[in-house]
């Protein structure tokens, strides 16, 4: 089970490093990272694999999305299934 | 996996575009909870609809946040009430709103519908009874939704029920004048209405529907509206498929949704209703669609073929998308519901006279429409006899929700707030049709029911 995290916002020291850490501490297995930062505004999409997840996936996209507000970033943590809807058949 | 460009859409879709899901609604039986006695029958509708209701709206709202689509509304639908309040007093009716009205409270949705009835070829008392006490109902309830059928192409217009609708109208705006007759938005009228709708206010659990039933009501205006406009000066058969793209995309998360709401709340899954729903916010317009394929003004000359291209692109876009699609499908075009609807009326753009040939191409009908308060229950009732004529002539679903703002005339507005939005009051013909409607019993079926 994967999920995709995107994270938009001002560039700052350490975006990275403070969404993988809360990855880190409920057992969320970052998979891919593609990232860049066009003059100073930042921009990842990180697909992480939630099967190891020590806490409801709710609560998790509860404490991704508190991270973004305290951090003036927009991080949206979806579940795989929704892009499969989308763009799959 | 996906590529960037895939997930920046979805994300777009939703964060910028007002892309949501707009209602799932569990449509519940009622039969098992008849009774003589007015009291029991009220005690049994309030244990059934909560008991069987209770997870819908945490189960929604976890659905919600993993997903991260929103979904707006939470909602339930019922038997139709006339069906299972045969054996009480008709004094009694109301209470049954009264029940609906306290059930949807206690289960935190903001509309519940079903206080309905199934006339299109005749009355019985207890349908009857429901039609006189729909005043009282919707003046004393806040949640409640009410829906009467009044023509169908097997059965003809039912012309005594829309007369009499036409004088319960005006008695619904009169009870509820101090609140610019919100009571009528709550109340739809319907030629050909669907078992299966869950979009309010016209939702009730059809007679041939299970004990319970998930169905979802997708929405999107904003996003069809982007990508048309993305699209450019295409030609109209590139437009028509980049609206059948994007429709796909919007039903499969309505049927990712309703899946999910099915399987986790272990009740059957129904259909998913295709509509595009627009709202009073900026960019959630189906009239801006219309003008992003080209017209000056939503309610100019062309509307009508670009609502019919919109409207079929939808359908065959989202078709494939669902493994059951139903309910009403197609573009909504409520006027207070929709920003760029309103200020089409606002400015002359837009009359009820287009309004009407609009609705021959889409889905639903005259919705929304605010009317002079001093407007006759006859001019009412030829209104809404037009409407379910295309309806009938057409094999089609038509429907009026039209509000006589009592008080107020041409020019001002009514103010309903939230979704339902505000409405500028249109005018309308001031010729009398009293003596047509006056004739009573019944249009017949057009030649083309006859289909055996």
């Amino acid at each position: 089970m994967k999920a995709v995290i995107s994270v938009t916002g001002k560039d700052s020291v350490g975006i990275i490093h403070k969404v993988s850490e809360i990855c880190a501490k409920y057992g969320v297995n970052i998979a891919e990272i593609s990232q860049s930062v066009l003059q100073d505004f930042f921009a990842m999409i990180m697909v992480v694999d939630i099967a190891a997840l020590t806490i409801p996936f709710g609560s998790f996209v509860d404490e991704m999305t508190a991270l973004g507000k305290a951090n003036a970033l927009e991080i949206h943590t979806m579940h795989e299934d929704i892009f499969n809807a989308m763009h799959r058949i | 996996m996906h590529n960037r460009h895939e997930i920046h859409e979805t994300i777009r879709m939703i964060r910028d575009e007002n892309l949501d899901i707009r209602t799932v609604t569990m449509g519940i039986s009622l039969y098992d909870c008849v009774s003589d006695d007015a009291d029991r029958l009220s005690l049994n509708v309030y244990d059934k609809i909560t008991k069987t209701a209770e997870g819908l709206c945490k189960t929604a709202e976890e659905i919600e946040k993993e997903y991260g689509i929103p979904i707006i509304n939470k909602r339930v639908s019922v038997t139709p009430i006339s069906m299972i309040a045969g054996a009480i007093p008709p004094h009694r009716m109301a209470d049954l709103a009264r029940t609906m009205d306290k059930a949807a409270s206690t289960l935190g949705i903001n509309f519940i519908g079903g206080y309905s009835a199934l006339v299109q070829k005749g009355a019985t008392r207890a349908a009857e009874a429901l039609i006189d006490s729909i005043p009282e109902a919707l003046a004393e309830t806040e949640r409640v939704c009410s829906s009467v059928n009044l023509a169908s192409t097997k059965a003809g217009i039912n012309m005594d029920m829309v007369a009499k609708m036409g004088h319960i109208i005006r008695e619904t705006a009169l009870r509820t004048a101090e609140r610019d007759s919100i009571g009528c938005a709550k109340l739809v009228v319907f030629a050909n209405v669907p078992d299966d709708n869950p979009f309010m206010a016209g939702a009730f659990h059809g007679v041939g529907e299970g004990e319970t039933v998930i169905n979802v009501g997708v929405s999107g205006p904003g996003v069809v509206a982007a990508a048309i406009k993305e699209a450019g000066n295409c030609d109209f058969s590139t437009l028509a498929e980049t609206i059948k793209k994007t429709a796909f995309k919007i039903t499969r998360m309505g049927q990712l949704v309703a899946s999910e709401a099915s399987r986790r709340l272990g009740v059957p899954f129904g259909i998913v209703d295709l509509s595009l729903a627009p709202t009073p916010a900026v960019g959630d317009s189906v009239a801006r669609i219309l003008e992003n394929m080209g017209l000056e003004r939503c309610g100019g000359h062309g509307t009508t073929a670009a609502l019919a291209l919109l409207n079929d692109a939808v359908k065959k876009g989202g078709v494939m998308a669902s493994s059951h699609v139903g309910g009403l499908s197609g573009a909504f075009i409520p006027v207070s519901e929709d920003e760029g609807m309103i200020e089409a009326v606002a400015t002359g753009a837009l009359s009820i006279e287009k309004l009407e040939a609009m609705t021959a191409v889409c889905s639903v009908g005259l919705d929304m429409i605010a009317v002079p308060g001093d407007t006759p229950a006859d001019i009412l009732s030829a209104i809404i006899a037009d409407e379910l004529s295309i309806g009938v002539a057409n094999t089609k679903t038509t429907a009026v929700r039209v509000i006589p703002a009592i008080g107020k005339t041409v020019g001002d507005t009514v103010a309903f707030g939230g979704l339902l939005g505000d409405a500028p009051v249109m005018p309308l013909s001031p010729y009398s049709p009293a003596a047509f409607i006056g004739r009573g019993g019944r249009i017949p079926a057009p030649i083309h029911s006859l289909k055996n």
